[in-house]
């Protein structure tokens, strides 16, 4: 996994009913841990919403790229396109090497190494089932966000303009290579993430730098712009 | 703002785009021509004709076809990039966005009649010119140097044909053999650039050449992220560098290309590469519009505006703007506060306030990166820092890695940004 700058790791609390947990061969609350690389993007348990990335519970025995609700991009839709099924197999091929299975894939990962990492993570996310199970976990409970600020609705043209100072590192495109990608995000996790930037509770020195200049209506408005950059 | 026979007849490729839009024949469209095709210029040209959607001609004029970046030159000496991977062309500009690209040297301005001649024989007219043509050096500022030496001693300054000469120079030098560089005063393109040289010509002759010496005569006492690359110099390659200042002579230096001799505080030293980086201006351009005040072209703190004329804008490395470094990053985003103020005197768009930022990226050893940056904004006065950032010394192998793999992000980003 790539290292310090990346998305911040969110170990947050779930409880696990030991009797769903079918572990295969990999330990399943081992693999709970292991998540934690994926929460920043994914969310899991009851009520998870889309995020960054589609939700994953129910992932088990599903065709790739198969949320009508998700906007996914074009190397996921290819893969729902050859009918590929998410299963152990699969799950294991996307884990370990994600940019074979999966050329183009816009997922900030650059797979697990540990092969007991991934049988862990593998066995966590068909314990899931449907997530009815298990608290939602996945997105930023405790960010201290007022939600008057949080319900800002930027203006996208003035994001616009802010925007220039995002693309000279973050491609406009979505690539991610060696910088992660920041467009398409849902506006409250664009938010949250800039305010966790400016705080200092998210650790960057560019990105506090940038941060540290915006003020609330101009993050909301860069969020509003990266929702949907291509308008 | 009206076309007259002059600007109609002036043009070549940019009457043809102008009458290919028939909705706004009879109406004048406004004319912006861009001089340099680089982080500034491929930049403004890009951002004014993507977000004005058709509604302003621009032309970009730039004499080469495939520009290589400055930035990240320093790894294809020391074997990390090869040319290829640093060069980059301008035909996504035409074909996407509706630049008139014309490859060509800019070699008059007439800022009363507002045209640009070019050495081709063509003149342009322009509502607005943007000036972004980098650096040129100063005659004489070297003893015994001067640009008819460049192939004997390479500055590598402007990236290309110099780079490839400077990597192949010590790529042949004997066992055993002395790298000099002639460091340049303040100011100058890119601060870190000639310390991060040294780290990849070290990188390259530490397992190419292990018992090689490299010399770098400075007039500088002290130099960007200098705690940085000293700890870098003795982590990686102890021994292998001398750094002399300005206390030891590093000031008082002459060389002579034919007899391939430094001379340093009175001592002669035979070397087998030079690197002679002399002093900077802006580019020459610059001068020849007579926007200059000395080396380089003073300008507005809030549109990028010359001092001297307000339909003139100058970029980058050439002009004089106060706090921020001559970088790359700089003049991209110098180049959209220019874009949106030239967009908003010529179609009416809105116009924001001026932002700005820089972040400098250098690699010490494999994997090892770091970095120095700041916010900017405009005052009366100045492009005025408002705050940065630098990285430390003694951190761990991880984060440098993570900066490195940043470096190598941000390349692409911007290289994006400047060339669609």
């Amino acid at each position: 996994m790539g290292a310090g700058p990346r998305m911040l790791v969110l170990l947050v609390a779930v409880a696990i009913h030991a009797g769903t947990v079918q572990a295969q061969s990999g330990d399943a609350e081992a693999g709970r841990v292991v998540f934690g690389e994926c929460e920043g993007c994914h969310e899991i348990g009851a009520g998870a919403k889309h995020g960054i990335g589609p939700q994953l519970n129910g992932l088990f025995g599903r065709l790739a790229a198969s949320h009508e609700t998700f906007a996914y991009s074009p190397a996921f839709l290819r893969l729902r396109d050859r009918g590929l099924v998410w299963d152990e197999a699969t799950l294991e091929q996307l884990l370990a090497d994600p940019d074979t299975l999966v050329p183009g894939s816009p997922m900030s990962f650059d797979g697990l190494p540990d092969a007991v990492d991934r049988r862990n993570l593998v066995a966590f996310l068909r314990g899931i089932g449907d997530g009815s199970g298990i608290a939602r976990a996945g997105v930023e409970q405790d960010h201290g966000i007022d939600p008057a600020v949080l319900a800002i609705r930027g203006d996208a043209e003035y994001g616009a303009w802010l925007s220039g100072e995002c693309v000279t590192c973050h491609q406009a495109d979505g690539g991610d290579a060696g910088i992660p990608s920041i467009v398409r995000w849902p506006v409250d996790r664009f938010v949250i993430a800039m305010h966790a930037y400016r705080s200092g509770r998210r650790d960057h020195p560019v990105m506090q730098m940038i941060a540290r200049r915006l003020g609330d209506e101009e993050i909301a408005a860069l969020a509003a712009f990266f929702e949907n950059p291509g308008e | 703002m009206k076309m007259n026979r002059r600007t109609f007849l002036g043009t070549g490729a940019a009457t043809t785009a102008a009458l290919a839009a028939p909705q706004v024949v009879g109406q004048a469209r406004g004319r912006v021509v861009v001089i340099g095709g680089g982080a500034g210029g491929a930049t403004a040209a890009r951002y004014i004709a993507k977000d004005s959607k058709g509604a302003i001609d621009v032309t970009l004029v730039e004499p080469t076809r495939t520009y290589y970046t400055c930035f990240f030159s320093n790894l294809y000496i020391g074997g990390f990039k090869e040319v290829a991977d640093i060069g980059h062309t301008y035909g996504r500009l035409a074909s996407d966005f509706g630049v008139n690209v014309v490859h060509d040297w800019a070699v008059g301005v007439d800022r009363s009649a507002r045209t640009v001649s070019l050495a081709g024989g063509a003149t342009l007219s322009y509502d607005r010119l943007i000036l972004s043509p980098g650096i040129d050096f100063v005659d004489g500022s070297v003893e015994g140097w001067d640009i008819t030496s460049q192939n004997a001693m390479p500055h590598a300054y402007k990236a290309g044909s110099q780079s490839e000469l400077l990597r192949a120079q010590i790529r042949g030098m004997p066992e055993g053999g002395v790298y000099a560089m002639i460091a340049p005063p303040n100011p100058f393109r890119c601060p870190p650039g000639p310390y991060e040289r040294i780290c990849m010509v070290a990188h390259y002759l530490k397992s190419a050449n292990p018992t090689a010496k490299i010399i770098i005569a400075d007039p500088k006492p002290k130099f960007s992220k200098m705690a940085l690359f000293q700890e870098g110099w003795g982590d990686h390659y102890d021994g292998m560098i001398d750094w002399i200042g300005p206390d030891f002579g590093g000031d008082k230096v002459s060389v002579d290309p034919a007899a391939m001799t430094v001379t340093i505080d009175g001592e002669t030293t035979k070397v087998d590469a030079c690197n002679v980086i002399p002093a900077m201006k802006a580019g020459r351009i610059a001068e020849i519009a007579g926007v200059t005040d000395g080396n380089w072209a003073p300008v507005s703190a809030y549109d990028m505006s010359s001092r001297t004329d307000p339909n003139v804008h100058v970029l980058g490395d050439a002009a004089q703007q106060g706090d921020m470094p001559k970088s790359g990053f700089s003049a991209n985003s110098q180049a959209k506060v220019c874009a949106n103020a030239v967009r908003g005197a010529l179609t009416g768009s809105k116009v924001f306030p001026a932002r700005y930022s820089n972040t400098c990226w250098s690699l010490i050893s494999a994997e090892n990166g770091v970095k120095v940056g700041a916010s900017y904004e405009a005052t009366d006065e100045k492009i005025k820092n408002t705050g940065g950032f630098i990285s430390k010394t003694g951190e761990s192998a991880e984060l440098r890695k993570a900066t490195y793999e940043e470096s190598e992000g941000w390349y692409t980003g911007i290289t994006t940004d400047m060339f669609g």
